[in-house]
């Protein structure tokens, strides 16, 4: 069974996803797909108005180039203020990954 | 270049679907197949939509195009948008003008400075002295006497204080005599306001007392016409009621102390502190207008704190003048007299136009919303949201009230002037009634607030529409919701009709009843004026006496002259002198002494105006100086006082304290007080007196009040020049003024009523207008959407006419609802108009009959045409269509 990505879980995936290397919509698409496996679904039609968003708040930029099957596509990178939010948003999701996992483990403790 | 227009945005996509297909073509699958695939996976539209959303400033760009494709819909619809727009304009034109003047006549502050620092002194007693002074409107409010004043200036920390008093007089040089108002004044008056002399100087402190050179401030009109221009006038020698005075000020124009209309305006001003007379010594005379400045740092309330305690002591120390009697103390606002309810109920009748505008110009436009609703239904399925659809209908709404409001501001801009020139008589500070920013800022606050309002029903249902739901029924709008939206403006612009239709009726039976009503007297061929005499003249009885009856027989020998005569107070026209009076042998407590209006006239008065004699005989030349003091007295009082004894022979005695008068005769009831006052006004009963027969001490007041009327054997505009010609005399001191026809006055009496008329009958016949309008409007939309069932019907075997019927009965139902909700507000319209304007009687059952019948046969009309083009439907081509 597919989840849907928790709200500004998105956001975080395309800053992770583009921390490796410049790469155009479609390719981050198939990319989030490769990587997150069957489990979360990503819809196209949203991708998009994030990555916009994204490139509006400075944190990614764009530029058009020929892409590997030698169409014109446009690339997003990360900017350096990209990556700050990248280590911002990561850390803050692991903490409260952490915290729910805590509270997890406490529930099964108990019933043990 | 921006980041992400369109085109990147369109660019992009189709980048992705390439890059899409070309990967599904790599793993084998058909080229078709693979794009279509590669579509149905992004869903490009919605993406586009959905990308342009986060655009940061998208809602004002989105706004820009929503009113660039308004103003393209006007063009395609330029019919339409004429309707909407004149529509819209009308309304809010006519509410604008209202607007400008209630804002500039009641509410704009005074051209003083610091207008909300001035207050009004005035003396207050526990309750009205008596039934005269509640005639005279005065109730318990009255002027200040000099002494009082004085005592306040000497006592008060908070107030600067300054006082005038209203007289008036002849200005004999230089240029030809004419009578002027005049107003004396403290040297403190005017800085105390805050006006300053536009050339020249205030009077100084030493120059406001007795024995000090005269000197003089004039208005800058009778500096233009006396010496040609104001800074000619200073210094110039001018000579009022034949004393010389050096004028020093010239005051700037259209000021006015009384804050009455200029008419009123004063054209001199004198020290107060020079003038000789008694009567500023005397605590019992109330004379003077007060006004005040609050110092620095003090308040209204210290003010009037302060002045409690002046009051209380001088209770105490004068019990006779002063017992009972305090001081109030209020924001100065300007006295615009009744002009304040006439203003208040046109903007109420405008009020009800622009509501029935905007519910004409909502209907309208959901007609529209609702012949579009395919096209946005469709455009929703491409991808566009409902709340941007709903937006684009609130700017095209906007749109049309932004330009009914320019539209609206246009016709009042240009309307104001002319409307001024309408106005009976003179309204007060009319040159204070202009387009100024706060009437602009609320025009267009209401032209926008009617624009939401019409966009907000479309919209609205933009956002309960589901899409698939509106694209199934293939452009055939749900009408069932619509029709009960639609009934409601239909219904709710013919009950504001009927309001309006009510009114209107209501004030032309009234005028017919008032212009039917005898005035007691006959107006035609008769012209009244006041006279004004040279002071010394007037200050000896025996002088005053044979001067008025040289002057009145100079007119009567003019040719064309039929008769004269002097009397005091002309019936019709401001300005009576009511008085207590008893009959019997012993008075009555003063408290319980009825009033009536005391006239003196000089021989030949009953036949200048032509007052039918009932008993006995008029006054005439037997009533002389010395002979047996006689009166005439009206049927009112005859019937009043002796009920049904006969009165002729009978003793009256006036509060004037002079003898008893024996009456001579009895006379018609004269409405004093014009048709539409007379029977509502406490005072009517009448007594006519010989002038020559009044007492010694009263013949200079009596003649300051004095006025000559004239019956002349034709009408009487071509002989005016002749006539004050022989007035002024052959010494040339005497001044005719304020010279009218008795017809004028008749008519001049009723101008309130007779505007109110005109005016409600336009507001009354342009919201039937568009009631029938807006009744068309709906029925055209509605049976168009019917065709269909009415086909059926056709087909089932319906007759034409039925089909007729059937349109025309719903409009009926429609206005029938309307009328009655209408009829039930027009009769709480009608109490108001009752209280607020003189001779208004009831709403009669005929005129709301007659209302309700008007819109009836209006909505049948309205709504015959849509009802012929559906009983002509072709069943076979209509049932073809389904």
């Amino acid at each position: 069974m597919k989840s849907d990505l928790p709200q500004g879980t998105l956001d975080l995936l395309i800053l992770k996803v583009l921390a490796l290397e410049p790469l155009h919509g479609y390719a981050i698409a198939q990319r989030l797909e490769q990587v997150s496996g069957a489990v979360v679904q990503i819809g196209q039609g949203t991708l998009y108005p994030a990555l916009h968003r994204l490139e509006y708040r400075g944190w990614l930029a764009a530029d058009w180039k020929t892409s590997s099957t030698g169409r014109e596509a446009k690339f997003y990178r990360l900017t350096p203020k990209g990556r700050k939010a990248l280590e911002r948003e990561t850390a803050s999701w692991e903490r409260l990954a952490g915290a729910v996992r805590l509270i997890l483990d406490l529930g099964e403790g108990g019933a043990r | 270049m921006r980041r992400n227009d369109d085109r990147a945005i369109r660019k992009e996509m189709q980048s992705h679907l390439d890059e899409h297909a070309a990967g599904l073509m790599a793993q084998g699958v058909a080229p078709a197949e693979a794009r279509r695939r590669a579509a149905l996976a992004l869903g490009a539209e919605a993406v586009e939509e959905a990308c342009k959303d986060v655009r940061p400033g998208r809602w004002t760009e989105d706004l820009r195009r929503d009113l660039r494709h308004g103003l393209r819909m006007w063009r395609r619809q330029p019919g339409f948008t004429a309707v909407v727009l004149l529509t819209l304009g009308l309304g809010i034109g006519a509410t604008t003008l209202m607007v400008t003047l209630v804002n500039g006549v009641l509410f704009k502050p005074l051209a003083f400075a610091h207008p909300e620092r001035v207050v009004s002194v005035q003396e207050q007693t526990a309750a009205p002295p008596n039934a005269t002074a509640v005639a005279e409107g005065w109730s318990n409010i009255w002027a200040v006497t000099f002494p009082n004043y004085e005592d306040m200036v000497r006592a008060s920390r908070t107030l600067e204080l300054g006082a005038w008093a209203r007289s008036d007089g002849i200005v004999s040089q230089p240029g030809v005599a004419s009578h002027v108002n005049a107003d004396e004044v403290t040297a403190s008056l005017f800085p105390v306001l805050g006006v300053r002399p536009i050339a020249g100087r205030y009077f100084l402190p030493r120059e406001d007392q007795r024995g000090a050179a005269p000197v003089a401030i004039i208005s800058a009109a009778l500096a233009r016409q006396r010496f040609g221009s104001v800074p000619a006038a200073i210094g110039g020698r001018l000579v009022y009621e034949q004393q010389a005075y050096l004028v020093v000020g010239v005051m700037p124009p259209g000021f006015d102390l009384n804050g009455y209309t200029t008419a009123d305006a004063a054209d001199v001003y004198l020290p107060l502190g020079q003038d000789p007379s008694p009567n500023l010594q005397n605590r019992g005379r109330h004379m003077l207008g007060v006004a005040a400045r609050l110092r620095d740092g003090a308040t209204l309330g210290q003010a009037r704190r302060e002045l409690d305690v002046v009051a209380r002591r001088l209770q105490a120390a004068y019990p006779q003048t002063n017992a009972q009697r305090s001081f109030l103390v209020r924001p100065w606002v300007a006295d615009v007299g009744d002009a304040s309810t006439t203003l208040w109920l046109l903007l109420s009748a405008a009020g009800l136009v622009l509501l029935i505008a905007c519910a004409n110009v909502a209907s309208l436009l959901l007609v529209r919303a609702q012949a579009r609703e395919p096209e946005l239904a469709m455009r929703a399925a491409l991808g566009a949201g409902r709340g941007r659809l709903a937006r684009q209908c609130l700017a095209e709404s906007l749109l049309f009230g932004l330009g009914g409001g320019v539209l609206g501001l246009g016709l009042a801009g240009a309307g104001l002037r002319p409307f001024l020139a309408i106005w009976p008589g003179t309204l007060p500070r009319a040159a204070d009634a202009t387009l100024d920013w706060r009437v602009l800022g609320l025009a267009m606050a209401t032209a926008l607030l009617c624009g939401v309002f019409f966009g907000l029903a479309p919209a609205w249902r933009i956002r309960l529409q589901s899409v698939d739901a509106a694209l199934r029924r293939g452009g055939r709008a749900s009408a069932a919701a619509g029709a009960r939206l639609h009934s409601g403006f239909v219904i709710a612009e013919v009950g504001l009709a009927v309001v309006l239709l009510a009114s209107a009726g209501l004030l032309g039976s009234a005028m017919l009843r008032l212009n039917a009503l005898n005035l007691g007297l006959n107006p035609t061929n008769v012209v009244a004026g006041r006279v004004a005499m040279p002071a010394p003249v007037l200050a000896v009885p025996a002088r005053a006496r044979m001067a008025w009856r040289d002057l009145t027989d100079r007119v009567r020998a003019l040719p064309g002259v039929v008769a004269a005569a002097t009397v005091d107070t002309v019936p019709l026209r401001e300005g009576n002198n009511p008085a207590s009076y008893w009959v019997g042998s012993s008075p009555p407590p003063e408290a319980q002494q009825p009033t009536a209006l005391i006239n003196s006239v000089g021989p030949g008065y009953f036949a200048v105006m032509r007052i039918p004699l009932l008993e006995g005989r008029v006054l005439d030349d037997r009533d002389r100086q010395g002979a047996m003091p006689a009166a005439v007295i009206d049927e009112t009082l005859a019937q009043h006082a002796f009920g049904g004894r006969d009165p002729v022979g009978q003793q009256i005695h006036l509060g004037l304290g002079n003898d008893p008068l024996t009456i001579v005769g009895v006379v018609q009831h004269v409405r004093y007080w014009g048709p539409a006052g007379d029977d509502s006004n406490p005072v009517r009963d009448t007594v006519y007196y010989a002038f020559d027969q009044v007492p010694d001490r009263l013949v200079r007041r009596w003649s300051q009040l004095m006025s000559l009327a004239v019956r002349t054997s034709g009408p009487p505009g071509s002989m005016l020049t002749q006539i004050a010609a022989a007035v002024r005399g052959p010494a040339g001191e005497d001044a005719f003024y304020e010279i009218r026809t008795m017809s004028q006055l008749a008519r001049g009496s009723l101008d309130q009523q007779r505007f109110l008329l005109i005016l409600f009958a336009a507001f009354a016949g342009l919201a039937l207008l568009l009631a029938a309008l807006g009744i068309y409007g709906v029925q055209a939309f509605l049976a168009a959407r019917r065709m269909a069932e009415f086909g059926v019907r056709v087909a089932l075997g319906a007759g034409r006419g039925q089909l007729l019927w059937l349109v025309v009965r719903q409009s009926l139902g429609m206005v029938l609802i309307g009328v009655v909700a209408g009829v039930a507000v027009a009769l709480l319209a009608s109490r108001a108009l009752r209280s607020a304007v003189a001779g208004i009687g009831s709403v009669s059952p005929a005129t709301l009959a007659a209302v309700g019948l008007l819109l009836l046969l209006a909505a049948a009309l309205a709504s015959l045409p849509p009802a012929r083009r559906a009983s002509r439907v072709d069943p076979v081509r209509t049932l073809r269509q389904e």
